[in-house]
């Protein structure tokens, strides 16, 4: 089976939508601060701008399609078996890479379970985060070896472990930074308002950075939330903003902006990058029961590779070649991840004891003796 | 000046400040730990000297304290946090469950949750609702966890230390009603295990086992009982996760009668755990079935009518004639 790609698709110029539109409106619509309009061109904003070199700019378009073609290709291997279940981020590619892109290494990022393009940014092979959604591990990399936590899967628990954490990041005269991915139904979580408070009495360098993506599975923001998520930030005592999340610039010029104020030790800001999930929430989920086809199309063609895509072509950043090698190398990356997917072992069933507790527990001890034996059990009456 | 006679609750706060002292990571963090040194007092004095940096006063937001020291605790902190009362543990409860008991596992061991979470807890001092409870089985059912409750000051002072040196997440429970109560603490001490049990009165007719509050009424049962002729070992089990079997099989091996003693309700508490395991490992040994004594499974009750929920020194005693009625 092969994964169509789109970053050979040509953008859809004649499109007039521009943003917001499709989406529904939760209160009045905020301006979004952005750098690259739908059509790939570049503006202008009073606040927020990057500097970037040609091959800076390719390296974000290579960073996005390489990410989406991750995704499609485990989207692909869900549907083939091989993995329980697949949490797309197709969409969301510009909100990632665009604040992935913004860290330093020495920052620590706290995801839920959908950032793989920001744990592309980290370095974290993407194989790894198949393990869990494959179900042979709860997690399957070490976190301190890419600054990268773990997946957090119960919604909105991560955003105080973030906070916590940049806590002792002050404590230690760092001026590291740390950032809470999170979504906007995760917003409604009590955690996500805790940490708010502690991050703002503590004044802790974290960047709360919601993908607003329009859905938390079947329910809309308006479900979430009766003002733009962004303002919430004001009550708590630090800043927020509303970026286009389908603009990859804009991403990295605002998140670079709240990290720089992280570490000047001004405390936290709440990003609210403006996206869509243009998949399912899951492979579980049937979007076509409750959303409508042409929200879908609207937000298409405002997508965050296809826009960049145009900006390089006008812009005279990118040539013919450049796009066939990228091509390539997506059919390599997708390759290697079928083939890491295809080859993960199961593991021993004795490491249902494994790394329960540090420090031992007699309780497990006297459990995995009694379920050694049970096992060795069946191999000596065949035997083995 | 190694010996020294110390109230429960001043044992605790010597502990954490011999803990800040010798480690720079060890935090406190808490409602009212800092000037006020806890509406129990335990962190008095510590704000004072260890400053608002190490003794961290904290929004009132349970989830919050425990989120947080999730956070520290990646970052290399140890963090001791206190929950205020222990019916003001579960908006903390998903966090503990959910994130500071998987954490290590999740990782394949890549990182440590050193987390001290204290709970003064249980009933007997008249207090509102919610300010009474003993939730110990909720925790010590959760693979991950480590649950211990200490019963007197010496074990109280090094469970503490001993509790903060762990590299495992560790929710310690303090017997509320016993804060006051005086004991020698030998802070030069070699301290026993922290998850083994210690018989603390001998006897050869029946073994009563207890931890935290109820160690004491067992012992003043075992003493009534001794007027009678009858001879009480108790066993003060110090750990609820994991438990010392090996400790209270032996007892009972010698003694051939069980009796456990908690204030938690008897539904699926630790008195069923110990029944079971005990019956399976000593049935031939066995006079009597083990016997519970403890928490009826009713909210607990106003202070007007506790003394008739918490397991007193008669309720103890007619289980122990019921035993050796066998
Ligand atoms: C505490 C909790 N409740 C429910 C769920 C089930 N659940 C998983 S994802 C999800 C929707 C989350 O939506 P959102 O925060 O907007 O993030 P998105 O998936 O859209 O990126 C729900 C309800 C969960 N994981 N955790």
């Amino acid at each position: 089976m092969t994964v169509e790609s789109t970053a050979a698709r040509k953008p859809r110029r004649s499109s007039k939508r521009t943003a917001g539109a499709g989406a529904k409106k939760t209160a009045a619509e905020p301006e979004l601060v952005q750098l690259l309009t739908p059509e790939g061109e570049r503006v202008e904003h009073p606040d927020y701008d990057v500097d970037l070199s040609a091959e800076e700019l390719r390296g974000l378009y290579r960073d996005m399609v390489l990410t989406r073609r991750f995704d499609a290709e485990a989207t692909a291997l869900q549907r083939q078996g091989e993995l329980g279940l697949w949490a797309s981020l197709l969409g969301q590619e510009a909100a990632q890479i665009g604040s992935g892109r913004a860290l330093r290494d020495d920052d620590y990022v706290f995801p839920t379970y959908r950032e793989h393009g920001v744990a592309w940014c980290r370095g974290v092979d993407p194989t790894n985060l198949l393990g869990m959604f494959r179900g042979v591990n709860h997690g399957g990399w070490d976190p301190n070896s890419n600054n990268f936590h773990l997946y957090t899967i119960v919604i909105g628990s991560q955003t105080l472990h973030a906070t916590g954490y940049a806590m002792g990041v002050a404590k230690d005269g760092a001026d590291s930074a740390v950032v809470a991915y999170f979504g906007d139904g995760a917003s409604s979580q009590g955690d996500v308002a805790e940490a708010f408070t502690f991050s703002a009495v503590y004044n802790a360098p974290v960047v709360f950075f919601c993908q607003n993506n329009q859905w938390a599975i079947s329910e809309p923001t308006e479900k979430q939330m009766r003002v733009p998520l962004y303002q919430r930030a004001q009550g708590f005592g630090f800043p927020g903003v509303r970026v286009d999340g389908n603009d990859v610039l804009a991403c990295l010029a605002v998140t670079k902006a709240a990290l720089a104020r992280a570490r000047r030790g001004e405390g936290p800001t709440l990003v609210e990058a403006f996206t869509y999930r243009m998949g399912a929430h899951t492979t579980s989920d049937d979007p076509t029961k409750y959303r409508a086809d042409e929200e879908r199309e609207a937000w298409e063609a405002k997508d965050p590779i296809l826009r960049l895509r145009a900006y390089l072509e006008n812009a005279g950043h990118a040539d013919a070649a450049f796009f066939e090698e990228l091509e390539t190398e997506s059919e390599t990356l997708g390759k290697r991840v079928r083939e890491a997917v295809r080859a993960m072992p199961d593991p021993e069933p004795m490491a249902i004891f494994d790394h329960i507790y540090a420090d031992g527990h007699a309780l497990v001890d006297e459990e995995r003796a009694q379920f050694a034996a049970y096992q060795a059990s069946f191999s000596d009456g065949e035997g083995n | 000046m190694a010996v020294q006679k110390l109230p429960i609750a001043k044992a605790i706060n010597e502990s954490l400040r011999k803990a800040m002292e010798t480690d720079p990571k060890v935090l406190i963090m808490g409602e009212d730990v800092g000037k006020l040194g806890g509406v129990f007092r335990v962190t008095d004095g510590l704000f004072k000297d260890f400053g608002e940096d190490r003794v961290i006063d904290t929004p009132l937001a349970e989830s919050g304290i425990v989120g947080t020291a999730i956070g520290l605790a990646l970052r290399g902190y140890r963090p001791v946090v206190e929950i205020q009362f222990d019916g003001f543990v579960f908006p903390a409860y998903d966090q503990i469950v959910t994130q500071l008991a998987k954490m290590h596992a999740r990782a394949l061991g890549k990182i440590k949750l050193p987390v001290v979470v204290r709970i003064p807890y249980g009933g007997g001092i008249g207090a509102v609702e919610h300010h009474s409870e003993s939730p110990e089985a909720l925790f010590a059912h959760v693979a991950g966890l480590k649950v211990v409750s200490p019963s007197n000051a010496s074990d109280a002072y090094w469970m503490m230390q001993q509790a903060i040196q762990s590299d495992d997440p560790i929710i310690f429970f303090e017997p509320k009603r016993r804060y006051w109560d005086k004991g020698e603490v030998d802070t030069d001490a070699i301290p026993g295990a922290l998850h083994k049990a210690r018989t603390v009165r001998d006897g050869s007719d029946l073994t009563l086992v207890a931890y935290g509050p109820m160690v004491k009424v067992c012992l003043e049962a075992a003493a009534a009982a001794q007027e009678e002729g009858k001879s009480i070992e108790v066993v003060d089990l110090r750990s609820m996760s994991p438990i010392d079997f090996d400790a209270v099989q032996a007892s009972v091996e010698r003694t051939r009668r069980l009796v456990v003693v908690h204030e938690a309700p008897v539904f699926y508490g630790a008195g069923a755990e110990i029944a079971a395991r005990i019956t399976e490992r000593c049935f031939y040994h066995l006079e009597a079935p083990v016997l519970r004594v403890g928490g009826y499974h009713a909210p607990y009750p106003p202070a007007r009518l506790e003394e008739e929920y918490l397991p007193g020194l008669d309720r103890v005693l007619d289980a122990v004639d019921r035993s050796l009625a066998y």
